[in-house]
């Protein structure tokens, strides 16, 4: 019923994921994240004394600068860095540096599709990789509404234009430290089950809507557990060099 | 109420703007604990909306949109192109949303405000994804001519949920849209006929004598919400957008389809129920500015 994608891929199979650290050397922290053949670079550089104008200087502010594989920035990158902000805020602990500013650097190396899933992703491991204390992590996922009413996951950039809608998620992954009973559930969720960001594009009904969303948690699960471990396999050759 | 720091102690003793101004959060949510919001307003109620159409004489169609405070003055001006090669039987829509520094202190002259590019990518995501316009109506020579509409927005005063008073003021001014005439001259050109030699020249035929109203098909309404704690607030003011920072936009239209859903961040996380809230006011709102944008259009014909 369900039909063939032209890679050959399952309706919710992603592309291989690859996520590589401390990539750059001048730079505080840095990733490369690729899904496919869509790979994305980040820097952050910070905390730096100061905050902009018209920003909260009882807070830590965050800044992000969107580079384009080509060309100018336009609309599309302006809302793209908005989103990216808006996002990182969220995870980011504020209050611990106030009146500072971080800056992340996104720079597109391909775009094959999932484009802004694959930056907030690429952010959030560099971030991790300058050592900025994180509330949670945040997992991107992109799912694509086909003709048939079907979700499928992780679309490349053909599948995006040909799909009658797409939405892309961010979660907050699972946090395995200890918590006390009941704080990590919402009216009955867990806490990994509430939208951080969703952009939708596309006409759809709210129940396909709400479909996307359950898929979307389910990818996001594999993701945040493959995220942890792929981080947590950096860490012993991290400390290594540090000796 | 047992407020764990100090202002809740100082409440009591302290004046009420000065303890807006230094606790305008704790401020917020004692009026949230009681159901209600300091404009007077019910949570899930959105602000007086009045909408005029053909607001700017000189554009081909335009409107007013007033959700409270905030007010945004839309206008279309219609422009003969010619059409690119992969779509020769389309016109195309170009949407360009304004925040001149007199709309709000944030917006400083000279320095371009960070919300319009966004803002602008968002009204044309939203219109073109909805389908309202049937771009092949804006054709007038397959392949020769077609419609350009140049649709800017002008933000007159930046009081919370500017994206929803974006909208409707869109949707208002294509509404009000009175596509002119245009004839074919001798050398295959278009021309534009002027209103005051109509009669006199009655050997051009004109082009689009019938087409001159566009057809808008599932008009798209939408509510911006705030999620904090467990409680939804439709349609924010500024100063409840700058205090709660979690917005929530719901495009649904006119049967009810959900033409986007918007959340940028922010430290509240939406769960399922919350969705299905927002998704719920909404629905509610876009019967009200369905009436609205109605009883405006009939005002309209009866002039």
């Amino acid at each position: 019923m369900e039909s063939e994608r032209d890679d050959g891929r399952s309706p919710s199979q992603l592309r291989p994921l690859s996520c590589a650290r401390n990539v750059l050397h001048r730079a505080h922290g840095s990733a490369s994240w690729s899904q496919g053949d869509t790979k994305v670079l980040a820097a952050v550089y910070g905390p730096k004394a100061g905050t902009k104008k018209n920003e909260n200087p009882e807070k830590a502010c965050i800044e992000v600068i969107w580079k384009p594989k080509t060309g100018q920035i336009g609309k599309q990158e302006k809302e793209f860095e908005m989103i990216l902000k808006r996002t990182l805020q969220s995870i980011c602990i504020l209050t611990l540096n106030p009146n500072t500013t971080t800056s992340i650097i996104i720079q597109v190396v391909n775009d094959d599709g999932a484009l802004l899933v694959c930056a907030i992703n690429a952010a959030c491991a560099a971030l991790i990789d300058a050592g900025i204390p994180l509330k949670h992590l945040a997992v991107a996922i992109c799912c694509c509404l086909a003709e048939g009413g079907y979700v499928i996951l992780d679309p490349t950039k053909l599948e995006e234009q040909k799909m009658r809608g797409f939405a892309y998620l961010v979660f907050p992954n699972s946090i395995v430290s200890v918590l006390p009973k009941g704080s990590s559930h919402v009216e009955g969720e867990p806490m990994e089950h509430g939208i951080i960001t969703s952009v939708t594009h596309g006409v759809m009904s709210v129940e396909e809507y709400l479909k996307c969303l359950e898929r979307g948690r389910a990818a996001s699960t594999k993701l945040s557990d493959l995220l942890r471990r792929s981080l947590q396999s950096q860490l012993p050759s991290d400390s290594s060099k540090a000796v | 109420m047992g407020l764990p720091d100090a202002s809740g102690d100082l409440s009591s003793e302290m004046e009420v703007d000065a303890f807006r101004r230094l606790f305008p959060l704790r401020y917020f949510e004692r009026h949230l604990s009681e159901s209600i919001r300091p404009d007077a307003r019910p949570l899930g109620r959105a602000r007086d909306t009045t909408l005029a159409l053909g607001a700017v004489a000189s554009a081909h169609g335009s409107a007013l949109a007033k959700i409270g405070s905030t007010t945004m003055l839309a206008a279309i001006k219609m422009e003969v192109m010619t059409p690119s090669t992969e779509s020769p039987d389309e016109g195309s829509i170009a949407i360009d949303f304004h925040m001149p520094p007199i709309c709000s202190p944030i917006v400083r002259p000279g320095r371009p405000a960070e919300a319009a590019p966004v803002i602008s990518k968002q009204l044309s995501d939203t219109i073109s994804s909805s389908g309202m316009i049937n771009l092949k109506e804006l054709s007038l020579v397959s392949g020769k001519a077609a419609w350009m509409a140049y649709l800017d927005i002008y933000c007159l005063d930046a009081d919370g949920a500017l994206f929803d008073a974006a909208l409707l003021s869109a949707v208002a001014a294509f509404s009000h849209l009175q596509i002119p005439i245009v004839s074919l001259n001798d050398d295959g050109k278009i021309e534009l006929i002027s209103e005051e030699d109509d009669g006199a020249k009655l050997e051009v035929e004109p082009v689009n004598k019938e087409k001159r109203k566009l057809t808008l098909s599932s008009i798209p309404f939408s509510l911006t919400c705030i999620l904090h704690k467990n409680y939804i607030l439709a349609d924010p003011t500024a100063e409840e957008e700058s205090i709660m920072e979690t917005a929530v936009t719901v495009v649904l239209d006119s049967s009810s389809r959900l033409v986007s859903f918007y959340k940028p961040g922010g430290p509240v996380l939406a769960h399922t129920s919350a969705v299905q809230d927002c998704v719920a006011l909404t629905r509610q709102r876009v019967k009200e500015l369905q009436n609205i944008l109605d009883e405006t259009l009939s005002g309209m014909e009866i002039d």
